[in-house]
């Protein structure tokens, strides 16, 4: 299992053929108190970089998007009740939705966890 | 313009405080302000609402109006004065008394808001006039009142050489007292000139966050000094501008420009308070015409607040109607941290404006349901001195 990591600061968990999409620690620090969450619809088929979600905090709406390409298989109700789930645990109970990976090489393209240190240093 | 280009940000006297409390720093009106603290917005919001927020608003404009040749009456010199801002407002200034502060509106011919601001008869200038105008719009509005002034009056800028503080919250008066016995004895919209150590510091009971609290114009020299003793007090926490916009906005409060513009009139604006019985029976005010019509029903829109279901519904998103046309707009929304839900203000024509009535707001193209509530959307808690 490895975790992937993009430039606009989002996950993904890597599990055999589906991914665990979510925001970073670092996002949702910068984000602040987060209020509300858009998730996708299960069945929606996204391109790598589509919009998949949006994040409201406060202030501001942040959309989400998705780091491979493939069919959104699950989301995580959670959130829709407990936004703030998102700043207390983003990286784990506060995943937001689970991809089917169809682009399998996309995946060889995001950053690894010392890439994305790297930027949010 | 405001130039809000990071090399071009001014600093207010208190930007070494707000970078050690860990403020998260961010252009606004042209000054690098904190938009919050590490504890976020919501907590800093709910500690204003429960306890005292303490507020840096060095970026507003805060000046002295007051004549080029004063007589020594300082009653007759209060009425020169009048006569020369009044023409440009809609408020009653010359029946101000010694230490009284309103809220108006700078309006231009076809009455629409240029800005709103705080004019004061203030004790610290016998006869003079005290103003705090907005940060964006202050160097258009000093302009035109020097124009207005011509020879007759001179404009004393107090925002490069003082530092403008807001103590806001119900722990506020005993905060405050504290350090200035006398200042608990300001009623709502009074204004005093008060002795602090060396400085002497210009307090309003006034503010914008809908709780009783005060605005200190107090001198750079003094300004870090100050801030560090109303902090000292457990009961208070330092506040940044994320907090501000939501506290005002469940206070219902516009904001301008936003809420408030040039084509806006007072009474579309949900302003008419702002417009004085004495100025309205004159008619002597800038777009007469037009806000006295609008005062006798002819309105085409009207602010109103929204309760929201779903996303905040922010600046720019279309109100609907129940078949899904377009019948107005959101000109400020977001997040209400006191009643946990989406809250937004928006102008809509007045037969959808009342109470209760049942719209949607189209949020990233999904209209979501709304409803037109009164405003304040938490009330009020200025003091009311009973008399």
């Amino acid at each position: 299992m490895t975790t992937k990591f993009t430039q606009d600061h989002e996950y993904i968990r890597i599990e055999g053929s589906t991914g665990i999409v979510g925001i970073t620690n670092y996002a949702q620090e910068q984000l602040g108190d987060i209020v509300f969450v858009e998730l996708p619809a299960v069945g929606t088929v996204l391109k790598k970089g589509d919009e998949a979600a949006v994040v409201e905090s406060v202030k501001a709406a942040s959309e989400i998007y998705a780091p491979v390409s493939g069919e959104v298989v699950e989301v995580n109700s959670l959130l829709t009740d407990a936004p703030g789930t998102l700043n207390s645990d983003a990286e784990n109970t506060g995943w937001m939705f689970k991809i089917a990976i169809s682009e399998a090489s996309e995946i060889e393209k995001l950053l690894d966890a010392d890439g994305y240190a790297e930027l949010t240093l | 313009m405001a130039d809000n280009s990071a090399d071009n940000l001014k600093q207010t006297p208190l930007f070494e405080r707000h970078v050690a409390a860990l403020g998260r720093m961010v252009p606004f009106g042209g000054y690098a302000l904190p938009v919050q603290y590490p504890t976020g917005i919501m907590a800093e919001h709910k500690w204003t609402r429960e306890q005292a927020g303490l507020f840096d608003v060095s970026h507003m404009g805060p000046a002295f109006l007051v004549l080029a040749d004063p007589s020594g009456d300082t009653n007759a010199d209060h009425a020169t004065l009048s006569a020369i801002i009044e023409p440009l407002i809609c408020a009653d200034i010359a029946g101000l008394h010694p230490g009284q502060v309103r809220y108006t509106l700078l309006l231009n011919e076809s009455g629409g808001v240029i800005d709103d601001l705080m004019v004061a008869r203030s004790p610290a200038t016998p006869g003079g006039l005290y103003l705090v105008v907005n940060a964006g719009t202050k160097e258009h509005d000093f302009a035109l009142i020097e124009q207005a002034a011509g020879e007759r009056a001179r404009l004393i800028r107090a925002d490069e050489d003082h530092a403008l503080l807001a103590l806001q919250g119900p722990e506020a008066v005993n905060v405050l007292s504290a350090l200035v016995p006398q200042a608990a004895d300001l009623g709502f919209m009074t204004h005093g000139a008060f002795a602090w150590g060396q400085e002497e510091l210009l307090i309003s009971r006034s503010g914008y966050t809908g709780e009783d609290g005060f605005e200190i114009l107090v001198n750079n020299s003094g300004a870090s000094e100050l801030w560090d003793a109303l902090l000292a007090d457990a009961r208070v926490r330092p506040i940044g501008l994320g907090a501000r916009d939501s506290l005002r906005l469940e206070a219902g409060l516009p904001l301008y420009g936003h809420d408030l513009d040039e084509t806006i009139s007072p009474i579309e604006a949900d302003l008419g308070f702002a417009v004085s019985k004495r100025r309205r029976e004159a008619a002597d005010f800038p777009g007469a015409t037009r806000i006295l019509a609008e005062r006798e029903g002819q309105l085409s829109r009207k602010r109103v607040g929204l309760l929201v279901e779903g996303a905040p519904a922010r600046e720019g998103a279309e109100i609907l109607d129940g078949n899904g046309q377009p019948v107005g707009v959101v000109t400020s929304g977001g997040f209400a941290p006191s009643l946990g839900k989406a809250i937004a203000l928006g102008f809509l024509p007045p037969a959808l404006a009342a109470p209760g009535t049942r719209l949607q707001v189209s949020v990233r193209g999904r209209a979501q349901p709304a409803e037109v509530t009164s405003t304040p959307f938490v009330p009020h808690r200025y003091f009311r001195k009973s008399l």
